[in-house]
C-alpha cells in the first residue's frame, strides 16, 4: 500500500517537473507586462486577460484570427488531402494486384525516411512557376498526391489486417475493386483514417520548415509563422501578448489530445508516430 | 485481372503522379543543381563539383553547422532514450492510472515541435530567465543559455529531450512483450532487480531500443524549429546552435545559392542513410530476436 503510493507521488512530481514549462506558459499569458519580466512567481499576482485582448484586437496588422483561419485552413486541407490519396494508394497496395507493384511499393517504403531537404529546392522551383508561392497550394496540394509515404504505409498495414473473405464476398456479390473499396475497405478502415486525420491536422499545425519558405506575405502567415516574426519585431515588454498567443496556437493540439488521447498515444505506441 | 490491373493504376494515380513529380524529379533535379550555381532567377550555371568542393575545403560555417549538427545528434538522442527508457519502466506496472500517466508523459512529444514551446525555451533559458534564476539560486551562473555559445545548444538538448514521450510509449509497447515466464525463471534463479534489467529486459527489448534509435537519429538530424526560434533564424550566438538544416535554409532561402544548398541537402541524404547504415551495422550482435538461438 504505501510502495504504491510513494510510487504514485513520485510519477506525480515527474510529471510536474516536466510539464512545468506548459504550466508556465498558462500562467504567464495572464500576467500583466510588468510581472511577466520580473516576477518568478508560477502564478500571476493580478491575473489579466489584457495579453490575450491585444492578440485579437491586432498583431502585425491582423487580428489572431485570421492567423488561426490561415493555420486551420491549412491544416484542414492536408487532413482531406492526406485521407483520400493515402487511402486510395494503400487499397492498391494492400489488396490489388498489378505490374510493378514491388518495385513501386519498395520505392514508397523508401520515401518514408526520405529527409524532405532532397527535394525541397526543385519542388520550391516548381511552386514558384507556377506562381503558387505565398498561397496555400504548396502546403496542401502534395498531400492529395500521397507524398506522406507514412500513412500509405499505415493504412496498407491495417487493410492487410482485414479479413480477404470480405472482398471475395463482395465480388461474388458483383462488386469491382472500386465498389469493394466503398463499400467494404473504406468503412472497416475508418479507426486508420482517424489516426491519419488526427496526426496529420497536428504535424501540420505546428509545421514551421514548410511554411516559412513558401508563405512570405503576412497576410498569408499561419499562427507558427506570426508568432515568429511577432517576436523577433517586438521588445521584451510584449512577451505577454506573445505568450497568450502562444497558448492560442497549443489550444487546438490540447483539445485534439484530451478527446484522443488513446488513439494518439496507440498510434504512436504501434507505429513509432513521432509527435 | 485485367480489369483490377487499370483499376489499380486509377487508385495509384494520385501516388504515381506524386512520386514522380514531387520526389524523383525533384531529386534528380536537385542533383543537378548541386552542380551549378543557380538562384531561383538566372538559368542555373555548370560547376561540376565546385560546390561540393567549397562546401569542404572552405566553407567555414559549413563545418561549424556539421559540429553543432554533430553535437546536437550526440548529446539529444542518448539522453531522450535514457529518458525514455527510465520511465517506461517506472510506469510499466499494472497500477490504477498508469494510463493515464501515459498519456501525460507523451503529451510534450505533441506540443515539443511547435513554435510556441520553443518560444517557452527561449524565454526560460535566457538571462534573467527562470532557468538561470534557479541555477543562480544554487550558486551556478550562466547568464542565460541562449546567450552564451557554450549553453545555447543544451538549451535546444533539453527541448529535443523534453519530447522523450514518443519512444517511452513505443519501449512500453515493447516491455509489454517481454514473457513473464523470463522474470519468474530469473527471479528463481535469484537474480535482483538490477540483473533482471540487464539479463532480461534489455535484451529482450533490444530490437525496439535499436527501431527508436533509428527513428531518432534520423530526425535529430533534421531539428530545425527550435534553431531557428531560439536564435532568430542566425544560428547564433556565434553559430552554437546553427543546425545543418538551418544553414542550408539560409544559404538556399535567404541567399538564394540554390545549387549550394541543394548540395548540401545531398551531403544531408548521404550521411543520414550511411549512419543508419552504421547503426544497423553495429547492432549486429547486440540486438537480439526472440526465437532466435543466442
Amino acid at each position: 500500500m504505501t510502495r504504491r503510493l510513494v510510487w504514485h507521488v513520485f510519477v506525480v512530481l515527474v510529471l510536474v517537473v516536466l510539464l512545468y514549462p506548459v504550466i508556465w506558459l498558462v500562467s504567464t499569458s495572464f500576467k500583466p507586462a510588468q510581472e511577466v519580466l520580473s516576477g518568478l512567481a508560477l502564478l500571476p499576482k493580478a491575473p489579466t486577460g489584457d495579453n490575450y485582448a491585444q492578440v485579437f484586437a491586432g498583431v502585425g496588422g491582423f487580428s489572431v484570427w485570421h492567423y488561426l483561419g490561415n493555420s486551420l485552413l491549412v491544416s484542414a486541407g492536408a487532413v482531406l488531402g492526406n485521407v483520400i490519396s493515402c487511402s486510395l494508394a494503400a487499397y492498391a497496395f494492400a489488396r490489388l494486384h498489378f505490374r510493378g507493384r514491388g518495385p513501386m511499393f519498395g520505392f514508397m517504403m523508401g520515401t518514408i525516411m526520405l529527409p524532405q531537404h532532397v527535394v525541397l529546392i526543385p519542388q520550391y522551383i516548381i511552386f514558384q512557376k507556377l506562381g503558387m508561392v505565398d498561397t496555400f497550394w504548396p502546403l496542401v496540394l502534395p498531400k492529395f498526391l500521397a507524398t506522406d509515404a507514412f500513412f500509405v504505409f499505415l493504412m496498407v498495414q491495417f487493410i492487410r489486417g482485414l479479413p480477404r473473405e470480405l472482398d471475395e464476398a463482395a465480388t461474388l456479390d458483383g462488386c469491382g475493386p472500386v465498389g469493394t473499396f466503398r463499400h467494404v475497405v473504406l468503412p472497416l478502415l475508418r479507426p486508420a483514417l482517424v489516426t491519419t486525420a488526427i496526426f496529420t491536422f497536428i504535424w501540420t499545425w505546428n509545421d514551421f520548415f514548410s511554411q516559412i519558405i513558401y508563405l512570405n506575405d503576412p497576410s498569408r502567415f499561419t499562427l507558427p509563422l506570426a508568432l515568429q516574426i511577432f517576436v523577433d519585431q517586438s521588445t521584451q515588454s510584449a512577451y505577454g501578448p506573445m505568450f497568450a498567443m502562444s497558448v492560442l496556437a497549443l489550444v487546438p493540439i490540447g483539445l485534439f489530445f484530451l478527446a484522443f488521447q488513446r488513439l494518439l498515444v496507440e498510434g504512436a505506441a504501434t507505429s513509432g508516430l513521432k509527435g | 485481372m485485367r480489369r483490377t490491373q487499370g483499376a489499380a493504376y486509377l487508385f495509384l494515380s494520385p501516388w504515381i503522379i506524386g512520386a514522380t513529380l514531387l520526389t524523383v524529379g525533384p531529386m534528380l533535379a536537385s542533383l543537378y543543381l548541386s552542380l551549378t550555381d543557380y538562384d531561383l532567377f538566372d538559368p542555373p550555371k555548370w560547376l561540376g563539383l565546385d560546390n561540393y568542393r567549397v562546401m569542404f575545403t572552405e566553407d567555414d560555417r559549413f563545418w561549424a553547422a556539421v559540429g553543432t549538427t554533430a553535437r546536437y545528434v550526440l548529446f539529444s538522442v542518448p539522453l531522450k532514450l535514457v529518458l525514455a527508457l527510465a520511465v517506461a519502466l517506472l510506469l510499466n506496472r499494472p497500477r490504477r492510472g498508469s494510463g493515464l500517466y501515459r498519456s501525460a508523459f507523451y503529451a510534450p512529444s505533441l506540443l515539443g515541435a511547435s513554435v510556441s514551446l520553443a518560444l517557452v525555451w527561449r524565454a526560460m533559458f535566457a538571462s534573467g530567465g527562470t532557468v538561470d534564476r534557479v541555477l543562480a539560486a544554487v550558486g551556478i551562473t550562466t547568464g542565460g543559455w541562449v546567450d552564451q555559445p557554450q549553453y545555447a545548444l543544451l538549451a535546444l538538448v533539453a527541448l529535443a529531450a523534453w519530447q522523450f514521450g514518443a519512444p517511452m510509449v513505443i519501449f512500453l509497447a515493447g516491455l509489454k512483450q517481454i514473457p513473464r515466464e523470463l522474470y519468474e525463471a530469473a527471479a528463481i534463479d535469484g537474480a535482483g532487480p538490477l540483473r533482471r534489467l540487464v539479463s532480461v529486459t534489455l535484451p529482450m527489448l533490444s530490437p525496439v531500443i535499436l527501431f527508436n534509435l533509428v527513428l531518432e537519429t534520423i530526425h535529430a538530424f533534421q531539428a530545425f524549429t527550435g534553431a531557428f526560434v531560439v536564435s532568430s533564424g542566425r544560428g547564433g550566438p556565434s553559430d552554437s546552435t546553427l543546425l545543418y538544416t538551418l544553414y542550408l535554409y539560409q544559404r538556399g532561402f535567404t541567399d538564394f545559392r540554390m545549387g549550394y544548398a541543394s548540395a548540401m541537402a545531398w551531403v544531408l541524404l548521404v550521411v543520414v542513410a550511411g549512419v543508419t547504415l552504421l547503426l544497423f551495422r553495429g547492432a549486429r550482435g547486440l540486438v537480439f530476436y526472440a526465437g532466435e538461438d543466442r
